[in-house]
């Protein structure tokens, strides 16, 4: 079945302000009687609730966690892109929108990526009204940087804490919101599923972390901003309450899911050190601006280098192999995610990795520490060193640091329209919970960009449309699909507390993101899909008769909330390998072995995939039902990405 | 008028409060320890006695001792309403509390500032009271001669209760009758438990100042960058070192004077 | 490759919720790795909890990098353990030795009440931040970001202040459990800032008597709060919230109007 995008005709640059005009109005006095239930209070999810209800719709927000400002948005280092061009080098809303294709390895769609890049401008003068602290230059202006391998210096950013800053900024129009009363704000308050009423959206089943309550939210619309699901690899950058059961219990109720292959794995992360390891840190990607990337030529040496024999600093300079100069010249340390990150991992393959478990290549400022001084290395570093220092207890002024890949975000996501709806009429999904404007790999501070143009800019005119359509008239809670979902939920928990088996939910999910990481990781074949398939329906079934889940309901369980996250990670596991079987090209972040270039490079097939794969779930234990959205390119020309 | 009280009833109202009687109180403190240095002069207690009188008799000074007092007990009763409330925010305590890296006076200001009040009481109590509402204080007679200003001092009893003080002349002598609080002092520093009290309290207002003084300008909201050192320079060697050591000299000196008479 | 041979002794705060009283139970922590996180310590007791059937210590956490400030833990009487300038995840085993007892509580303040174990209820914190912790513009129609130049120096200070995770060590390691800190920093962080002018005044007075009405202590500028601040928040932000306080309620004859709430 082919799916409708409902790309508005015309000039790419045109689309989006005529949709705008062409999309209906909600009298503002009907406004109120508009009930929109937001999930999620990251920068897609606290934006678009604060932009809501600033409108005059009545918004009901919900959060995991304690506080809406704890949403993992908050983590991102980087920076902001915007095509502001403040420094007359030549960026422009097109060329974002080209270098965002392009980065994306030609598998987004042309409308919605041009649509972000020219509301990027917009978002900084957002952010800066509400008094978010970017940094500036003694002029009293925008500082910007060039990120992420970008030729033009578009990023904004508030030393390494922009998405905290971000977050903060749409946290507190959200609490502008809460205090107006226009936001009702549900903290530790999990989503399980989502009312689907003849055919449309029309409610949420949530439960009370803190009591075990399980109630019924009604809303004319619902709008997942959920994040990313990263954390099916289980050690990933994402933070440990990351799930994707928001939008996956969606997706059971008739969302298509997008892409779910499209996994970025980032390159300048701290190793692995041993199995008691809960999570993964990154390192901004600005190290790889003066950093250099290299390991032992030989085995020999990374075999000492392993042992503690000898140290990374006395490698002599002939010994060491600066691979990513050495392969990209033109590029250098600065090529895209997924290159960079495929290539440490040929290293470690090849027997060169270093570090105690070799699962490392090294990171080098020595020779910008002798170029630049120490200092001025501190002051661009500092903090990123110190945290190195503090996880690692080396010092990497001394030695160089020791860097791995590490899952960091998901393209991937719940399919939409150029309206950010779902295949579920009135199920509306933001930020990287959705698969829209990344394709297969995503730019560095690209996320921050599309969380925030989604809930400032896009859905305050998208949703709009929909609720005119369907009317101001209140949401029945009475109609039997709310009590049957209810229902439903409490059924998926009893089951779970039932079981009182010998293996702890957290070892079921280290061995999920081990079969993941191993099979679906960085590079994926054929055979080694088709085992990881087997395993994972293994491991399924072992979960359902093994787990042990402590405790009860009517209280606040750790053990419960992970084991549900932990159920649907193993399903959508399942969903990733099916994609990656099927998508028989490499292309972004996902790497097919059987489709290289001679040199080992990733190689498109546009022929047989320029298509967003959106998937529909069929019933438990069914093959989910492939469903196609061909992508045409009607501006950019594809070709093949060099970095060389 | 209601939002001026909404003002002070605020933390940072009564804070407000805790800074102004706390600085008002170290303005006092250089007037006190000023006038009291007359007790080093060698004048068998003249301006010293002088001095005490002026202070009772003139009728703004007066005033502002009892804007004074008023300083005190403001000062004293919001810092128990303020450590109540403090209490009150942390009903279960730490099981294990670390040294803490804030420094121990900013801690125990409570305890210093205790110190300070029952220091007051017994100080007031012993001089204060007694010379002002009591007979216990004996008088003296200074003649002074104008013109070689060459003084005599005799003791002298009145013949009212209710005599104050006098001055009057005799041909080229001048005949000033007051109570001998200097007298007094003499006999009070002349014993060890009391110089002790003395030297106690003072060490008390040095932690009590060190902190204190620079902490009513954080309140106040004088933080600058360039001033705030020298704000704390004052506050721990002025106010923490100079004028403790000064007060603290005063029964020290006469108590070794009282051993070698 | 784990060199997971220390040994420890954990005394931590179990309490069922915010109505049942706690109690210090006793645990062992066994093959504890130098390079642990120390709430991979506790994800370890955790599960050997688990396999014996028993409740596993509840405490809060989320990102694990030192940003989301959702980790708390008074750890041997310091909030987040004994080093300066980190929460308790970046905190790692090598900070203490073999053998070690470990005394660890929660954030002991009335306005902050245990939630069950380690976790308690930071909600003060967001009712503080909804009473005016914002600049009340809505989404669009707003200047261009660079038609207002903000002196660099300024734009520092207002981040070093806006770097605040909310995470409430300051609440915890104060004497008198004062949140003067935290409210503080934003205070200070949109005082400073051209575009929280016109709030300025406002602001701080809605604030400081939401902070009042949540029951916390009153701020005696010990510094234990900015020793233990894991971003190393400035105490210079309480003076600067004082004198805004007191400029707005001695000085600026406006009346603060609270805004009525509609609806739910």
């Amino acid at each position: 079945m082919g799916l409708d995008a409902k790309v508005p005709q015309g000039p790419l640059a045109e689309k989006w302000s005529k949709h705008k005009f062409n999309l209906k109005l909600v009298n503002p006095a009907n406004k109120r009687k508009y009930d929109v239930i937001v999930v999620g209070t990251g920068l897609a999810g606290a934006s678009a609730a604060a932009s809501l209800a600033e409108l005059g719709y009545n918004v009901k927000a919900f959060c995991f966690q304690d506080s809406p400002r704890r949403a993992h948005s908050i983590a991102a280092q980087g920076g902001i892109n915007a095509a502001k061009n403040y420094r007359n080098d030549g960026d422009s809303v097109y060329r974002l929108f080209y270098d965002t294709i392009k980065g994306g390895d030609y598998r987004a769609r042309e409308a919605n990526v041009h649509r972000l890049a020219e509301v990027s401008v917009n978002i900084i003068d957002q952010c800066v009204a509400q008094g978010v602290p970017f940094a500036r230059e003694y002029g009293g202006l925008l500082d910007n940087r060039s990120f992420g391998g970008a030729q033009v210096s578009r990023t904004f950013y508030a030393r390494g804490q922009t998405g905290q800053q971000l977050l903060l900024g749409a946290y507190s129009a959200l609490n502008r919101q809460i205090h107006e009363g226009k936001v009702k704000m549900y903290t530790r308050t999990e989503m399980l599923d989502v009312v689907v009423v003849d055919g449309k959206a029309q409610g949420i089943i949530t439960r009370n972390l803190k009591t075990g309550e399980i109630d019924t939210h009604t809303g004319h619309a619902v709008l997942l901003c959920t994040g990313g699901y990263g954390n099916v690899f289980f050690l990933s950058t994402n933070a440990m309450g990351s799930n994707v059961t928001a939008a996956w219990r969606a997706h059971k109720r008739g969302a298509f899911f997008a892409n779910p292959c499209y996994t970025q794995i980032h390159p300048t992360c701290i190793p692995v050190t041993g199995t008691h390891q809960s999570k993964l840190t990154l390192m901004s990607e600005s190290l790889r601006n003066d950093g250099r990337v290299w390991a032992p030529k030989t085995v020999e040496t990374a075999e000492k280098l392993r042992k503690g024999q000898i140290k990374a600093s006395e490698v002599k300079e002939d010994d060491r192999d600066y691979f990513l100069e050495r392969k990209y010249p033109a590029f250098g340390n600065l090529v895209p995610r997924d290159v960079a990150s495929r290539n440490a991992k040929e290293m470690s393959d090849e027997g060169k990795g270093v570090g105690a478990t070799g699962l490392a290549v090294y990171l080098d400022f020595a020779d910008s520490i002798k170029r630049l001084g120490e200092e001025t290395v501190r002051a661009k570093y500092g903090n990123l060193f110190d945290m190195y220092i503090q996880i690692t207890d080396e010092n990497p002024y001394q030695q160089p640091m020791r860097i791995y890949p590490a899952v960091h975000y998901t393209m991937g996501g719940l399919w939409v329209d150029y309206n950010l709806q779902t295949t579920v009429p009135g199920l509306y999904c933001l930020g990287e919970a959705n698969f829209s404007d990344h394709g297969a790999n995503r730019l560095g501070a690209s996320a921050l960009m599309q969380g925030l143009s989604d809930g400032y800019f896009v859905i305050p005119y998208t949703l709009g449309d929909y609720l005119a359509t369907i009317g101001p008239k209140p949401i029945d809670a009475s109609h039997p699909a709310f009590a049957q979902t209810k229902a439903d939920v409490i059924n998926t928990i009893n089951k779970l507390l039932a079981l009182k088996g010998n293996k702890t939910v957290s070892e079921y999910h280290r061995e999920l993101g081990l079969i993941m990481w191993e099979y679906c990781g960085m590079a994926r074949s054929a055979e080694g899909l088709t085992k990881a398939k087997n395993l994972i329906q293994a491991l399924k079934t072992d979960f359902w008769k093994n787990a042990i889940i402590t405790g009860e309901n009517e209280e606040i369980n750790a053990a419960l909330e992970q084991a549900g996250r932990v159920a649907d990670f193993i399903e959508l596991g399942e969903l990733m390998i099916d994609d990656a079987l099927m998508r028989n090209e490499s292309c972004g972040g996902h790497f097919r072995i059987e489709s290289q270039t001679p040199e080992g490079e990733a190689l498109r097939d546009d022929e047989h995939f320029a298509f967003v794969a959106a998937w529909k779930f069929m019933g438990e234990n069914q093959p989910e039902e492939l469903n196609k959205e061909e992508l045409v390119f009607e501006n950019v020309h594809l070709a093949q990405r060099n970095y060389k | 008028m209601s939002e001026t009280k909404q003002t002070f009833n605020s933390s940072l109202g009564k804070k407000l409060i805790m800074a102004l009687t706390g600085l008002f109180l170290c303005t006092f403190l250089i007037v006190h320890l000023g006038g009291n240095l007359l007790l080093f002069s060698n004048d068998g207690g003249y301006s010293f006695n002088m001095y005490a009188n002026f202070l009772t008799h003139f009728p703004p000074i007066e005033v502002v001792a009892y804007v004074l007092y008023a300083s005190i007990l403001v000062h004293a009763l919001y810092a128990i309403i303020l450590t109540t409330k403090n209490r009150k925010a942390r009903p279960v305590t730490y099981a294990v509390v670390n040294k803490s890296p804030a420094s121990w006076s900013s801690k125990n200001m409570g305890l210093l500032g205790s110190i300070l009040f029952l220091f007051i009481v017994i100080h007031m109590g012993d001089f204060w009271y007694k010379y002002k509402f009591t007979n216990t204080v004996n008088f003296k007679e200074y003649r002074t001669n104008l013109a070689t200003g060459e003084r005599t001092e005799t003791a002298y009893t009145p013949e009212k209760a209710d005599f104050e003080h006098s001055q009057s002349f005799d041909g080229n002598t001048e005949i000033i009758r007051v109570k001998d609080l200097h007298a007094r002092v003499q006999s009070s520093f002349s014993q060890l438990w009391y110089v002790a009290i003395y030297v106690i309290a003072m060490g008390a207002l040095t932690f009590h100042m060190v902190h204190g003084f620079q902490s009513a300008f954080r309140t106040l909201g004088w933080v600058h960058r360039k001033y705030t050192p020298i704000v704390e320079f004052i506050g721990t060697w002025f106010f923490g070192a100079i004028i403790p050591l000064g007060f603290a000299a005063m029964p020290v000196v006469y108590y070794f004077m009282s051993l070698s008479k | 490759m784990d060199n997971a041979n220390m040994k420890l002794t954990l005394k931590v705060w179990r309490q069922k919720d915010a109505k049942t009283a706690g109690k210090f139970e006793t645990y062992k922590a066994e093959n504890i790795s130098p390079d642990m996180s120390f709430l991979e310590m506790l994800d370890i007791v955790n599960e050997s909890l688990t396999h014996g059937g028993q409740e596993p210590i509840y405490f809060d956490h989320d990102c694990r990098e030192g940003i989301c400030g959702m980790c708390s833990l008074y750890i041997n009487g310091n909030p987040h353990g004994p080093k300066r300038a980190i929460t308790t995840c970046q905190l790692h085993m090598r900070s203490f030795h073999d053998g070690e007892t470990i005394t660890i509580e929660p954030w002991r303040a009335a306005p902050f009440p245990v939630v069950k174990d380690l976790a308690v209820d930071r909600s003060a914190f967001d009712r503080i931040q909804q009473a005016g912790g914002y600049i009340s513009i809505n989404t669009g129609g707003v200047p261009d970001a660079n038609a207002i130049p903000i002196p660099k120096i300024i734009a520092d200070e207002a981040f070093n202040s806006a770097t605040c995770i909310g995470c409430g060590a300051c609440v915890a390691a104060c004497k008198n459990a004062s949140a003067m800190l935290f409210v503080s920093a934003k205070v200070s962080q949109l005082g400073m800032l051209p575009q929280g002018q016109p709030e300025r005044y406002r602001r701080v007075q809605t604030m400081v008597t939401q902070m009042d009405e949540e029951g916390f202590g009153n701020c005696t500028n010990t510094g234990a709060c900015e020793a233990e601040c894991p971003k190393e928040i400035s105490l210079t932000n309480i003076s600067r919230m004082n004198n805004d306080f007191l400029s707005a309620k001695l000085f600026r004859q406006e009346e603060v109007h609270e805004i009525k709430h509609e609806g739910a």
